[in-house]
């Protein structure tokens, strides 16, 4: 049942893009036509079956959805409360949920008659899925990635080159993602006649929140119906990573208007949240600004100049978040909670060992999150985890961490 | 009729396009700049836009970004900005401020408390590059009822279909970007520059100006032929780089700034003959 109630949480952007207070257009009039165009053919493909038919395809055969929804059965049993349940994103075709949005984005590019694809990436999730539907579809394409992650990302880093993908690294800022972001802005004002931004997260001017979250609403869509099928009802809570959030808002869509589910949201709490430019937990520990075409929750000093932060996982270390994001926050409906990098890597081999599942860090604070609310619910509840990525990318830092290598 | 459009009527009276000086607040520190600033009017800048450092410049090349990463580990601050505007208006009723930047700093400031702060310095109109039309109602429109002028850039992709909505609320003049691209890139074609300002011309009486991608005499003499002024920044943030010794200003920096903005000077004179 899709629900458009007046009260509704789903309804959101307004026509100016807005969710409440957050999200807009705050772009450099070069940018503006196009942002407009994308919207018009964003509007238009929507509802063109064709289209819709090609991504469903793509989705089922390329990618291998639906993704499984899995019962964790030793986790829940360490846990001792509520079942705990995996949607197995980290099982779609390069590795995590961002190649969900990747599709939905490439046909639009053709569509358009763009012939050169960017990105920015983090961890190199979305640059790897990026890189892969260019490589699909025939288009060049550059992938803007920090330095810092560039060299804790490696692996990530060989594929998209092997994909066909030329990565820039990024030396301006803190060489993360919010560098790799303003480079991409740079390069998309410089090219934009003949080039696509294919954005990786739920941010951005107006259409791309609103346009990565339909892609990634498979993700609920999905989880509701698997979950009606194995329990007969409605799952009792939901948990997702946020770092710009693109698999939250993807799992978190379709139960917005469920009051009976609760949703959770992990941040990353880097070394804590009381450490100054020591997490990148926005929503936590930032407030309102406006960065990289929207407005949003943001890790800001007083003067309104941007933080850096810091988290162990490139994909979250990000001083922003999804304006949706800062709209469900405000309105309480998502529970917003930092984990500690200390909490996502033992999470993340309490994972390992258990379920035989290495999950991506940023997968890892979503779990890290799971672990605390878990042992608080009843046996006969159960609560789901996004798991958006896979954790061979991560071996490397982690195995570093611990002392392993 | 504010000091922007006094001096630009000026200009046009003596046959000449308006040197427009971009010089970042704070770079590299807050005495070196007040002097920059200061010595600007008398080489021959008839215009200057103020950067407001902002740790994300997106629509900035690496020389700008560079000067406000420098004036921001100086120590600016919006309010040190204002501050500045101040101290220059004790000295210079009629050179005309324009504040340059990013809308994240004045949101976090408080749209209304900037306003009046800026009213208050002497500011006389604000250029916030990532406030396009579509985002009026954030500050443009409390800024022109307060007084202040507001403007607005129109870029290559702004078509006669769109650029009406674009030229609405704008006022004081018109910043021509002079290509798709990011401040100190390269201009490809100054034919197409002086085509589009003729286009933006049947729209508008404003004045037009031409920025990013000028660097040289040369060049503000040739885009000068066409445009009501000539904007420069990157080669002037870049003089006060060339000059620094282990990031700190020398008795060179200001002269470097100084002799550069009277060579633009003689381009702009020579636009019209």
């Amino acid at each position: 049942m899709d629900t458009t109630g007046i009260n509704s949480l789903r309804n959101g952007p307004d026509e100016e893009g807005r969710f409440g207070i957050y999200g807009g257009r705050f772009v450099a009039e070069t940018l503006m036509p196009l942002v407009l165009d994308l919207e018009r053919e964003y509007r238009a493909a929507k509802v063109d079956p064709e289209y819709l038919g090609e991504l469903k395809s793509l989705n089922m055969h390329y990618t291998g959805r639906p993704s499984p929804l899995y019962f964790a059965e030793r986790l829940t049993q360490h846990l001792g409360g509520a079942k705990v349940w995996f949607k197995r994103e980290e099982l779609n075709h390069t590795g995590s949920h961002k190649i969900n949005n990747c599709l939905g984005q490439i046909l639009l590019a053709k569509r358009m008659g763009k012939t050169r694809v960017i990105a920015e990436t983090g961890a190199g999730q979305h640059g790897v899925a990026t890189a892969t539907v260019c490589a699909k579809f025939d288009l060049p394409c550059v992938i803007f990635m920090g330095a810092t992650d560039v060299e804790r990302q490696m692996p990530n880093v060989l594929r998209m080159k092997m994909l066909g993908a030329e990565v820039r690294p990024v030396t301006a800022g803190a060489g993360t993602l919010k560098d790799a972001m303003n480079e991409a802005l740079r390069d998309w004002v410089t090219n934009v006649d003949s080039t696509y931004y294919l954005i990786g997260t739920a941010a951005g001017p107006h259409p791309y929140p609103e346009m990565v979250r339909d892609f990634q609403s498979v993700i609920g869509t999905e989880l509701k119906e698997q979950f009606q099928a194995a329990e007969g009802k409605l799952p009792d809570a939901v948990v997702a990573c946020v770092g710009g959030g693109s698999n939250a808002i993807g799992t978190f869509h379709a139960f917005l208007d469920d009051p009976s589910v609760k949703i959770y949201g992990a941040e990353a709490g880097g070394h804590g949240v009381d450490v100054e430019n020591g997490h990148a937990a926005s929503m936590t520990g930032g407030r309102p600004g406006v960065l990289h075409g929207n407005r949003t929750y943001l890790l800001q000093d007083k003067d309104g100049q941007i933080i850096e932060g810091h988290s162990i996982s490139a994909g979250l270390d990000y001083p922003g978040v999804g304006p949706e994001h800062s709209f469900l926050h405000d309105s309480k409906r998502v529970t917003y909670a930092p984990i500690t990098d200390t909490e996502a890597l033992e999470a993340f081999q309490l994972c390992t060992r258990m379920e035989g599942i290495i999950p991506a860090l940023e997968s890892a604070h979503g779990l890290a999150q799971l672990m605390k609310i878990a042992p608080t619910m009843g046996k006969d509840q159960s609560i789901v985890l996004c798991l958006s990525g896979r954790g061979d990318k991560d071996v490397e830092s982690v195995g570093k961490y611990l002392g392993l290598l | 009729m504010s000091r922007i459009d006094k001096r630009f009527a000026e200009c046009k009276a003596a046959g000449r396009p308006a040197l427009v000086t971009y010089v970042m607040a704070g770079d590299p520190d807050l005495a070196t700049s007040q002097a920059i600033m200061e010595a600007l009017p008398q080489a021959g800048s008839d215009i200057i836009e103020f950067g407001m450092p902002f740790s994300d410049p997106m629509a900035d090349g690496v020389a700008i970004q560079l000067g406000g990463q420098r004036a921001l580990a100086g120590g600016m601050t919006l309010r040190g900005v204002l501050g500045m505007v101040e101290d220059f208006r004790r000295k210079d009723e009629t050179t005309p401020i324009v504040l340059m930047g990013y809308y994240n700093p004045i949101y976090s400031f408080g749209v209304d408390q900037f306003i009046a702060a800026a009213l208050y310095a002497g500011v006389d109109g604000l250029i916030v590059v990532d406030l396009p039309p579509e985002e009026d109602e954030e500050l443009c429109i409390p800024a022109l009822k307060a007084g202040l002028n507001f403007i607005r850039l129109t870029t290559p992709t702004t078509d006669d279909k769109r650029l009406p909505a674009v030229l609405k609320n704008t006022s004081g003049f018109v910043y021509y970007v002079s290509m798709n691209g990011v401040t100190g890139a390269v201009i490809k074609s100054r034919g197409a520059v002086g085509e589009a300002v003729e286009r933006i011309k049947t729209h508008t009486d404003l004045p037009v100006a031409v920025g990013f991608g000028i660097k040289t005499a040369e060049d503000a003499a040739e885009i000068g032929k066409h445009a009501d002024g000539i904007v420069v920044g990157t080669v002037l943030v870049d003089a006060v780089a060339m000059t620094l010794v282990d990031g700190k200003p020398t008795d060179r920096t200001v002269a470097a700034v100084r002799d550069l903005v009277a060579e633009l000077a003689s381009g702009v004179k020579r636009a019209r003959g």
